[in-house]
């Protein structure tokens, strides 16, 4: 009897083990992580990354719905190729990073959730602060979920799960305060922005 | 007056567009980082490798062409020497 309960414990243990929710952290040690952002301009479109990434993502393979998180990007990692344009992007009239060093996004709904073997899509709400200012957003964003991957990009040093997250949605620069002086013939209202992130969950 | 302000002019225009050309004939703005898309094998993810290195944009481009073509105009303010005519000798 003391045997069957025990076996019992340990079986329902191991589910709701496996189906907690992982907390991926996105600060990679190997600079993967980036967002990319464009704003078209008459000459040529302005591009730049950023790389300065970090931040954690809960999530259940089993359940993505149950999706929560936040990622953080350092504003002054925002780089572009021309050195006059950088030193206006971190400037007071654009980006501020001395006043606002942090771009951050915090989810808080999951809506249209569709699963296909490891990947999942989703339209991710969440509250979006940049220069100080929120506002909600939605993104379509794409999950693959890489089990038993970290060993691969770690070798072998450490074991766990890898969650690989992509989107590309638009925000509008004047709402946020991005320079709204600056001319939309001179420089594009919409900035695209792109995220490619992978988060690791190492196992104890 | 008028030959140097040309040579200088050529000079100026000849050194700009070599620069312009050997750093790639870049058609947008100047350069001092150049981002190359690198896939990861792992995660499959595009992400940027920053080098450091000019690329010379329209910018240098006009910063020579423009001051060229000025040292070119300024070189017709001044009159051109007038060739000296040669003495016929006769024995």
């Amino acid at each position: 009897m003391t045997k069957t309960i025990l076996v019992m414990t340990t079986v329902a243990l191991s589910a709701a083990a496996m189906a907690a929710p992982q907390a991926f952290d996105f600060k990679d040690p190997k600079g993967v992580n980036n967002a990319v952002f464009k704003l078209d301009a008459p000459l040529e479109a302005i591009n730049g990354t950023a790389s300065g990434v970090s931040g954690t993502i809960s999530f259940d393979a089993d359940d993505p719905e149950k999706l929560t998180g936040k990622i953080v990007i350092a504003a002054g990692s925002l780089t572009v190729p021309n050195p006059t344009m950088q030193e206006h992007l971190h400037g007071e009239q654009w980006m501020d990073v001395a006043q606002f060093p942090e771009i951050t996004f915090e989810s808080t709904k999951v809506a249209n959730v569709k699963t296909s073997g490891n990947k999942t899509t989703a339209d991710i709400t969440g509250q979006l602060t940049i220069r100080g200012v929120t506002k909600e957003v939605t993104a379509p964003v794409s999950f693959t979920y890489l089990k038993d991957r970290l060993a691969d990009r770690t070798m072998g040093q450490m074991q766990g799960d890898l969650l690989v997250v992509r989107t590309t949605f638009t925000i509008q620069r004047a709402d946020y305060g991005i320079n709204p002086k600056a001319p939309a013939d001179k420089v594009a209202e919409e900035i695209e922005l792109t995220l490619s992130l992978a988060g690791a969950a190492p196992k104890k | 007056m008028r030959i140097g302000l040309r040579i200088a002019a050529g000079l100026l225009l000849g050194i700009t567009l070599v620069v312009w050309l050997a750093t790639g004939a870049h058609t947008g703005w100047t350069k001092t980082r150049v981002t190359t898309m690198r896939i990861d094998p792992i995660t499959e993810l595009e992400y940027p490798e920053i080098e450091k290195k000019f690329v010379a944009g329209v910018d240098v481009l006009g910063a020579g062409t423009l001051p060229a073509l000025a040292l070119f105009g300024c070189s017709y303010l001044f009159k051109s020497q007038p060739t000296k005519k040669r003495k016929d000798h006769k024995p």
